[in-house]
């Protein structure tokens, strides 16, 4: 009898399907654990875009680079306002302050092996104004432009170099903004090798690796993983494992179950409800620290009910501080009410704002308006800034102000913001670098209100017009005195939180949940500051 | 003569299918209200970086000439390179395809081999305890949210039981020694003869195949019940158990045969779906597949890589849709007449 | 003539359901009548359907009574207090992450759900039943165009819809229902077409087409309401689909906005607390499953009460 084709394949494949999966699953080993000599870390970076140190400006990519790029200097993760030399063995400044004078360390090489040189380092910094991506800034505020750079960096020997600025900034100031990734030094022989069409090896570059830290590169796919191996050609303690690898994992709960399971060494994207949870397991641990980004949600001054100052200051007291650091924020935040990270010199710790329906009442009614307003905010649909949203929705309802809450795709939401259309704002900045003029530069600085301004810092997108403010902060970075730029940070704070249409909200915390056998990690202030290369494993 | 003219014809409809869908996509995509600016430059950049990166991008030429000059590239291969990943659009999606593509056709399997059989026995037992069950069983895969359905099954079956692999494709340990040919990582294992890593990708695998497979299980069995309905109550049935035929062979080579014409479009529909990839299910199983690629690409406005994707899974419905359109010639005779008379 | 006016005497009155029920009915009228009054009797049999369309008749006076039946308020929480709690008998559901009653939100969530769910399948099922069927219907070039269109709409990326309609129209949930309305009805069309493509061979068919009539008539009398069955089953499936799929463009600013409680929208914050707080997503995931399955087996019973070849 001949079967048709259709009913054997339709009823054998079923079975035969069910019967291969179970073979094979029963074949397997049960490799659930990591293997010795790799790190693997959890963590989300579809922020990267690429992997050139002059053009990276990102988080996930500033870890990266952090870990396989080396600098002149770096700061002491333990107490930032300490910096050594990394590729620099000493470094002068000139009687002026405009002149840095560094000498590198000897017999230097890159993962390569080539030899770094001083014109290794003339080349990077060089490279980086010269291609003048988004985080060039960081050098030619400076002074540096594509027309002077060459003199302005000028290579005096073979281990020799100087860096001659415009103005005598704070010294302080200007090896802080050495440390970050666009002063990495890349190695020139291979980049320019690579050149195409006089890009300086840009397009190369985006996708591959040229640096002498402690590890480099391997690979790196979208989206996917980052590959990273120890550098044997390392000046210093050579990195514990010989390999870390990060995986791309979006989903906080799934992070949590890898490494529950083993199959993660450590995530970095847990919730506060997963932290909770975790606390009472035996086999992973947490470590936590500050981090240089405060969130705070702002009002647009073109909206003139949010322009007057009492309503400026009702929303302060609209806020539910105590509640919403105990709640949505805990583990991952702490309250704060300045544009200054905790961290930076000068930041200050007064937090003088808690909830007040009332005193916002009767500011709300000394502005004119008793029975409150409408008013939108633009909200990213991301936690825990949509759970603060809502929670002040309510809290505002309570004062008569009806907010309506427009949510959206983060690129979406900031589309919005710098086009100063939006009424409120919610958001967050971070440092560049680790120097108080990153936060004060982008907060309390607006040089030039008009729509289309060459430089539209935080200040600017919110319309908030402040030439006195602007003068105290030009002053403030060119304070040499610690204790004098301390002062005039904290008067500007003082200023800020009593006027301006900032309502700041809280610091961020970086929380990290790794396995009990996993030794030495240690997060940074900064996204560049998170060495991989001293974690081992027992 | 005839058959040049058929081919011509039909080739200039997929053509035309292929522009209409990339113009749609791509002037919707540049009056969405994100700036594909920022994506590369990013939210600290100076007025002149942006100004510069806005030319370089050809984004102040007009609407009408930046198409032609995408169409153009197209024409010649070149589908623009991803501002994301720096790399080339297609090889991206060479990357990533193969992912949702193993994924897609596991499930499908899975829903197609489990469903039409179910579907059939439901309405065989029509208003019975199995027809309930099995639409019950189904209504679940279906309206379920699927990210809670695969951290549940994550939870039980890979950190409680450890019976599959978690999420990923493969663990860590093989990053370094599979060499990725066709991307279809079961196919290259099986290729190069490392059945550690086979199996290996296989229990890694069977999860969210699995899942999605239940969820286009719940679609097919309903559909296959209700054609297998129609068809059980027309009259060739009555006639055929008149002829004394036994109820499975009724069912089975004529019914089903029968009812096959509008399920292959069904299976097919689910099958594209698939394809598309499922954000959620990528995201939950950390796949790094077609979906989560366009997601990421559109939430940033990245053109060049959404129309690349957009026309990688418009050549999939394409493609299957004709595919199902050939397979009705095969299975239904009388279509098969109709089109020859045409 | 007989009718309910006649006087009594010669002529036996009929009763409503003889009238109805006959064989010969005399006029067109009476016929449709009839057919619509077997079509409730087979209906009201299937106790199943029957069951369907109680759920979604609650359904529905839950999103009239609203006010009345929830507890608590859908839109007031406190952080501090009521945040995340599990059920009791004090919040039967539990609470969410600002201290809201679930309960109370899922009932006030019906009206939203209801008004979404049903706007979709009302505008896409018409649309894509007409395409499906004159396509299968007319073959050729009209055909061959027609199921390229629906290519098109099928590959679109149903996101930059979102997004689109977001700058243009500005958020909110009806703009979400246009956007998912325009993107869900390619499917229903090819399932109609592939049943046209067998139903026009049909004897029937033929003998209306040797009556003379129109394409157009064949099509909308005739064809179309032998597919309304399958795409009735489709579309009662999607609901829970629709609901989900709302939930998904949310992100995007094209759904509920907050602190609406939109069950999708609740599902998608629930995400976050999936493991340990199953109760925020799981509630409103209940909800939407029982709605599905008061659906489909309304939208069963619909189908067979509906199907010319049921034995009434």
């Amino acid at each position: 009898m001949k079967h048709s084709l259709f009913s054997i394949t339709r009823r054998g494949l079923g079975a035969a399907a069910i019967s291969m999966l179970l073979a094979t699953l029963g074949a397997l080993p049960a490799l659930a654990a990591t293997p010795k000599d790799t790190l693997v870390v959890a963590f989300a970076f579809d922020d990267i875009i690429t992997m050139d140190p002059a053009e990276a400006f990102e988080i996930s990519a500033g870890e990266i680079m952090g870990n396989t790029y080396d600098r002149l200097v770096r700061f002491d993760v333990a107490d930032p306002s300490k910096l050594y030399g990394d590729l620099a063995k000493a470094w002068t400044v000139s009687p002026d302050g405009k002149t840095f004078s560094f000498e590198l360390k000897p017999g230097l090489k890159f993962a390569s092996g080539n030899a770094l040189t001083a014109e290794d380092v003339v080349f990077s910094l060089q490279r980086a104004v010269l291609l003048d991506k988004t985080p060039a800034f960081i050098l030619t505020q400076f002074g540096f432009s594509k027309d002077n750079v060459k003199d302005r960096i000028k290579q005096t020997g073979p281990l020799t170099l100087t860096i001659e600025t415009d103005k005598s900034f704070a010294p302080s100031f200007v090896l802080n903004c050495l440390t970050a990734n666009v002063a990495a030094i890349v190695d020139k022989k291979l980049v320019l090798s690579k050149e195409q069409n006089g890009d300086l090896g840009y397009a190369w570059l985006k996708t591959n690796y040229a640096g002498s830290g402690p590890l480099k590169l391997r690979e790196w796919r979208a989206n996917e993983i980052v590959a990273l191996e120890r550098n044997d050609s390392y000046y210093g303690d050579k990195a514990k494992l010989a390999r870390v690898i990060y995986r791309h994992v979006k989903e906080a709960a799934t992070q949590r179950l890898l490494l529950e399971k083993g199959d993660a060494d450590i995530v970095r994207n847990l919730t506060p409800q997963d932290l909770a949870a975790l606390a009472a397991n035996k086999d992973i641990r947490t470590t936590s620290t500050p981090k240089g980004t405060v969130y705070y949600f702002s009002l647009n001054q073109k909206n003139p009910t949010l322009a007057k100052a009492e309503v400026r200051e009702a929303f302060k007291w609209l806020v539910d501080y105590a509640a919403i650091g105990d709640t949505l924020i805990k583990n991952i935040g702490v309250v704060h009410q300045n544009f200054l990270p905790v961290g930076l010199l000068g930041a200050s710790t007064e937090n003088p704002y808690k909830l007040d329906v009332e005193k916002a009442k009767a500011l709300l009614a000394k502005a004119g308006v008793p029975n409150g307003f409408k008013v939108t905010i633009d909200m990213r649909t991301v936690q825990p800034v949509q759970g603060i949203t809502e929670a002040f929705q309510q809290t505002a309802k309570r004062a008569g102000i009806d907010v309506e809450i427009l949510p959206g795709d983060g690129k979406q939401t900031l589309t919005k913001y710098r086009a100063r259309t939006h009424d409120i704002y919610i958001g967050q900045w971070g440092a560049d670098y680790w120097d108080p003029h990153t936060n004060a530069d982008t907060f309390a600085r607006n040089p030039d209100n008009a729509d289309d301004a060459k430089s539209k810092p935080l200040a600017w997108r919110n319309s908030w017009a402040i030439p006195e403010l602007t003068k105290k902060a030009d002053a403030a970075v060119l304070e040499r005195d610690p204790a004098k730029r301390r002062a005039m940070y904290e008067e500007m704070q003082a200023d800020f939180r009593k006027n301006s249409p900032f309502v700041m909200l809280y610091q961020q915390t970086e929380v990290a949940a790794f396995r009990s056998d996993v030794e030495g990690l240690k997060l940074g202030p900064t996204s560049d500051s998170t060495y991989m290369f001293k974690v081992s494993k027992k | 003569m005839r058959a040049s003219n058929v081919i011509g014809r039909f080739l200039l409809v997929i053509l035309l299918t292929y522009l209409g869908l990339l113009a749609v996509t791509f002037f919707i995509g540049r009056v969405i209200p994100i700036d594909p600016v920022l994506a590369i430059v990013g939210d600290r950049a100076p007025e002149h970086v942006i100004l510069r990166v806005r030319e370089e991008l050809g984004l102040n030429k007009p609407l009408w000439e930046q198409f032609y000059i995408y169409v153009s590239k197209v024409l010649h291969g070149d589908f623009g390179t991803s501002v994301l990943t720096s790399n080339p659009v297609m090889q991206d999606i060479r990357r990533t395809f193969p992912a949702t593509f193993e994924l897609a056709t596991l499930g499908i399997v899975i829903g197609a081999g489990v469903g039409v059989p179910l579907g059939v026995w439901a309405a065989v037992r029509r208003g019975g305890l199995v027809d309930q069950i099995v639409r019950v069983m189904g209504l679940i895969g279906y309206s379920v949210p699927i990210f809670w359905l695969g951290l549940m099954a994550l939870v039980v079956f890979y950190a409680r039981l450890g019976w599959v692999g978690g999420p990923g494709r493969i663990d860590v340990v093989y990053e370094y020694t599979l060499v990725p040919v066709t991307g279809l990582l079961l196919l290259d294992t099986a290729r190069a003869g490392e059945w550690q890593a086979f199996g290996n990708a296989l229990s890694h695998l069977v999860l969210p195949a699995s899942l999605l497979g239940y969820f286009s299980l719940a679609y097919i069995s309903r559909m296959t019940r209700s054609f297998m309905l129609n068809e059980l109550a027309q009259e060739y049935v009555i006639a055929a158990r008149a002829k004394g035929l036994s109820e499975t062979r009724i069912i089975w080579r004529h019914a089903l045969r029968n009812a096959m014409v509008p399920l292959v479009t069904v299976i097919a529909l689910s099958y594209a779906g698939l394809l598309e990839g499922s954000v959620l299910t990528e995201t939950v199983f950390a796949w790094p597949g077609l979906g989560l690629y366009l997601t990421n690409s559109l939430q940033n406005a990245d053109m060049n890589a959404v129309l690349g994707a957009t026309i990688v899974v418009g050549s999939i419905f394409i493609g299957l849709n004709l595919l199902s359109d050939l397979l009705y010639n095969v299975l239904d005779p009388r279509t098969r007449a109709m089109t020859q008379a045409q | 003539m007989t009718g309910k006016g006649a006087a009594d005497g010669a002529i036996r009155r009929e009763s409503l359901h003889d009238w109805l029920m006959s064989d010969r009915p005399r006029s067109r009228r009476q016929a449709s009548f009839g057919r619509a009054y077997g079509a409730w009797r087979t209906f009201a049999r299937n106790r199943l359907a029957m069951l369907g369309l109680l759920i979604v008749t609650g359904l529905v006076l839950t999103a009239v009574f609203a006010d009345a039946l929830s507890p608590y308020s859908p839109f007031i929480g406190d952080l501090r207090t009521t945040r995340l709690l599990p059920p009791s008998a004090a919040h039967w559901f539990g609470t969410d992450d600002q201290g809201r009653d679930i309960l109370s939100r899922l009932i006030f969530g019906s009206r939203i759900t209801l008004f979404v769910v049903v706007l979709v399948a009302i505008l896409a099922a018409p649309i894509g039943l007409a395409v499906g069927t004159v396509a299968g219907y007319s073959g050729g070039l009209i055909d061959a165009t027609l199921m390229r269109i629906t290519d098109i709409f099928l590959a679109f990326p149903r996101l930059i819809l979102a997004l689109a309609f977001v700058a243009a129209l500005g958020p909110g949930i009806e703009n979400a229902v246009l956007a998912i309305a325009i993107t869900s009805w390619p499917p229903y069309a090819r399932i109609a077409r592939a049943e046209t493509l067998t139903l026009r061979q049909a004897d029937y068919i033929a003998a209306v087409q040797l009556i003379g009539a129109s394409p157009w008539r064949i099509v909308l009398r005739h064809i179309m309401p032998l597919c309304v069955s399958s795409v009735i089953v489709r579309v009662t499936l999607d609901m829970a689909g629709i609901i989900l799929t709302a939930a998904g463009l949310g992100f995007l600013g094209l759904g509920a906005q907050p602190p609406m409680p939109e069950w999708g929208a609740m599902i998608a914050n629930g995400r976050l607390y999936v493991l340990d707080q199953w109760w925020v997503a799981a509630a409103p995931g209940a909800a939407i499953f029982v709605v599905s399955l008061a659906f489909n087996l309304l939208g069963d019973g619909l189908r067979d009460a509906l199907d010319p070849k049921t034995v009434k």
